[in-house]
């Protein structure tokens, strides 16, 4: 049984007067509590692939179905609800609000899911917990490393149990130090959550860890091969 | 949601500071300009409900033809007319004066100076009307003038200092800044009334009251036309010229106590008077009196035609002035608008810019259009709110300033200098219609750009650099 079905899917993007073939024809199956990194150099069209599965970008051609869910039926505001429920979104730039602390950004989607006041205090505290910054609920997005704000952007994905967890490069702005805590304890919390994640990656560390490894290039899915060999 | 818009404010402090800033002097400028026309319209108000009444009833058309024929357009039984509107159930709370006025125009001529002008004659009770000048509903700093006649000495008046000057009584009158008349190539001076007559004057002089003071100092005799056609005169005691605040008025105005005009234009005094003046306690009470006039006109009074007029029609200056000055304020207001909506919607459109990635991150954690909507108009809202407090208070403020300052002028219809006043505490309509017209500005202009940020492509956001 998968958690993602995506069936042909292909996308064209305009550059200028340019039209970019960023996917063709891909397929894939997502399963459950899965670790699967999209792989692959630069403008091969993981960051498509992953903004497609996350329900932000509407493909040309194919389907997408999460947990049963076709979304290319859902009108902007259902897509944008589904989203708040089943996908948590790891930036590789954290994105985090400079305006809320650590403690608020981790609360905000649950804010989206209307969850009860007591509800979100206890989950929030949870994943600061979890992720190693209960110290640091009180501080803001500037007052942080790029490893914390890393961190918070891990437990704000995560604070409202989604079915999926999407990554967009999400060790590239970190030392490789750093990188490989920030994956161990993504791995963890796969883990613990039972939490299906999607990463689109070229850092061999993430390679490493994954469960299963899709390659792309030049916006063609790729014969899959060995892990080993991959990274 | 406004939590996270008032931080996203803080984030920008000098932009919004100069936003807020920009809100508060906008909203100054109305507000003293409002709380300074608030001022001239109550002066206005009080200057013609303290001569004319709040109310005049008058003879049906006297309005517009009465003063070309007094006697035909005179109220009959006016005593009674004014003893059942001052214990009518209804009116008797209301009021404050109800008084008797005859107004007609005569011949004014200085015999011994052989000079003549033409005046308007109103014949007066001068304890109701100085009873009436000093209604000061709105507690204004001002001094009434009140007439200067002494109602037990029958041929007291007053007149215009034009009237003065025409009929060359400046000396007498000690008026300063008075002009004397040249002399024409006769000898005589020139002048466009006529010669008095030596028999108009000995008429004058067997006509006065024996039982009079001796005269001195300014006198005038005054022509008018009794009933039937014959000419009246009456010799006056001129104990003051007044200056009315128009140079026109100025040069007609004479009043007299009323018997004797009633004499001078009936023959003798009676029971007949051009109108009845209607001073109330409040002029938010104009329209029940004047509605309850008209139910007694109707159903009471209907052997007489009568009509009742209110104190703007009687005084189409009083319309003409507050009309200028609401069409100022109105254009001061729009032009304030139309600033405070650019400068807020410049500074909301530089934060939808700003924030492009932070739009898209919002998207993506599911946040639908219409919150990345309210988000911006929040922020809108909660800077029009916080600008039309702060320029509440700091007009309040500049208000109490410039009232202490001790700044005078002299306003339309005013004959000497009053003390510049804005008048906003108290004015709380004024200041709350100003208030809520600057926080919807500020709240439509954020919507525009609040529209431009919603409507962004998720992707697209969150790869603007």
């Amino acid at each position: 049984m998968s958690l993602a079905q995506l069936h042909h899917l292909s996308k064209t993007y305009a550059l200028g007067q340019v039209r970019v073939q960023a996917l063709t024809n891909v397929s894939l199956q997502l399963k459950p509590a899965c670790f699967t990194v999209l792989s692959g150099p630069s403008g091969s069209g993981k960051t498509t692939l992953l903004n497609l599965i996350a329900g932000i970008d509407r493909p040309d051609e194919g389907s997408i179905e999460i947990a049963g869910q076709s979304l290319q039926q859902l009108s902007d505001n259902a897509l944008t609800d589904f989203r708040a429920r089943n996908i948590g979104y790891i930036f590789q730039n954290f994105n985090l609000l400079p305006v809320l602390t650590a403690y608020e950004n981790i609360e905000y989607p649950l804010h989206l899911n209307k969850t009860p006041a007591a509800l979100r205090r206890k989950r929030v505290l949870q994943l600061l917990e979890a992720v190693g910054l209960a110290d640091k609920a009180q501080s803001r997005p500037n007052q942080l490393s790029g490893g914390q704000r890393q961190r918070v952007a891990i437990a704000r994905a995560l604070v409202h149990q989604p079915l999926l967890v999407l990554a967009d490069e999400p060790t590239a702005n970190l030392d490789s130090q750093t990188g490989a805590q920030i994956i161990a304890l993504m791995r963890e919390l796969q883990r613990q959550q039972k939490t299906a994640f999607v990463f689109s990656s070229h850092d061999p560390q993430v390679i490493a860890s994954a469960d299963h490894l899709v390659l792309l290039k030049d916006g063609h899915l790729q014969a899959p091969q060995p892990l080993q060999e991959a990274v | 949601m406004i939590g996270l818009a008032l931080r996203n404010l803080w984030r920008n402090q000098r932009r919004s500071a100069t936003t807020l800033l920009a809100m508060m002097i906008g909203m100054l400028s109305i507000l003293l300009f409002g709380g300074y026309s608030r001022t001239v319209y109550y002066g206005l108000e009080t200057d013609f409900v303290g001569r004319t009444g709040h109310l005049q009833l008058q003879r049906k058309d006297y309005f517009w033809f009465g003063s070309g024929d007094p006697q035909g357009y005179s109220l009959h039984d006016y005593q009674q007319l004014a003893d059942e509107i001052r214990l009518d159930p209804v009116l008797a709370p209301l009021l404050r004066v109800v008084t008797p006025v005859l107004q007609f125009g005569g011949i004014a001529g200085n015999f011994d100076a052989g000079l003549s002008k033409l005046v308007i004659v109103q014949g007066v009770d001068v304890a109701a009307q100085n009873e009436m000048r000093r209604w000061n509903d709105y507690q204004l700093a001002i001094t009434p003038d009140l007439l200067s006649m002494d109602p037990k000495v029958p041929n007291e008046a007053e007149i215009g200092v034009g009237v003065a000057r025409m009929l060359q009584l400046c000396s007498q009158l000690t008026l300063p800044d008075c002009p004397a008349q040249e002399v024409n190539n006769e000898g005589s001076p020139d002048v466009g009334g006529s010669l008095l007559s030596a028999d108009i004057a000995a008429l004058a002089t067997s006509q006065s009251d024996p039982s009079s003071p001796a005269t001195s100092g300014a006198q005038l005799e005054l022509l008018a036309a009794s009933t039937g056609g014959a000419p009246n005169v009456n010799r006056l005691q001129i104990n003051r010229a007044v200056t009315t605040g128009a140079k026109e008025l100025d040069e007609v105005y004479l009043a007299m106590l009323l018997p004797q005009a009633q004499q001078l234009l009936y023959g003798e005094p009676g029971q007949q008077v051009t109108a009845l003046q209607i001073q109330l306690q409040h002029s938010s009470d104009l329209e029940l009196a004047r509605s309850r006039l008209q139910q007694l006109i109707a159903e009471k009074w209907a052997a007489q035609p009568l009509e009742v007029h209110d104190f703007q029609t009687l005084n189409p200056a009083f319309g003409q002035i507050t009309g200028m000055f609401a069409a100022i304020f109105g254009f001061i207001t729009i032009l304030i608008s139309a600033i405070v909506l650019f400068t807020v919607g410049n500074t909301m459109s530089m934060a939808v810019l700003e924030r492009t990635v932070e739009i898209g991150t919002l998207r993506t954690l599911g946040l639908r259009r219409s919150g990345i909507r309210r988000l911006f108009v929040s922020e809108g809202l909660l800077l029009g709110l916080t600008g039309a407090g702060l320029g509440t208070i700091m007009s309040l403020f500049f208000a109490a300033l410039i009232n202490q300052a001790g700044f005078s002028w002299v306003p339309p219809g005013n004959s000497n200098p009053v003390p510049i006043t804005i008048r906003l505490w108290g004015e709380h309509q004024m200041l709350l219609s100003i208030a809520v017209t600057v926080v919807v500005v500020a709240t439509i202009s954020a919507w525009w750009p609040a529209r431009r940020a919603a409507k962004q492509d998720v992707v697209d956001a969150l790869r603007y650099v």
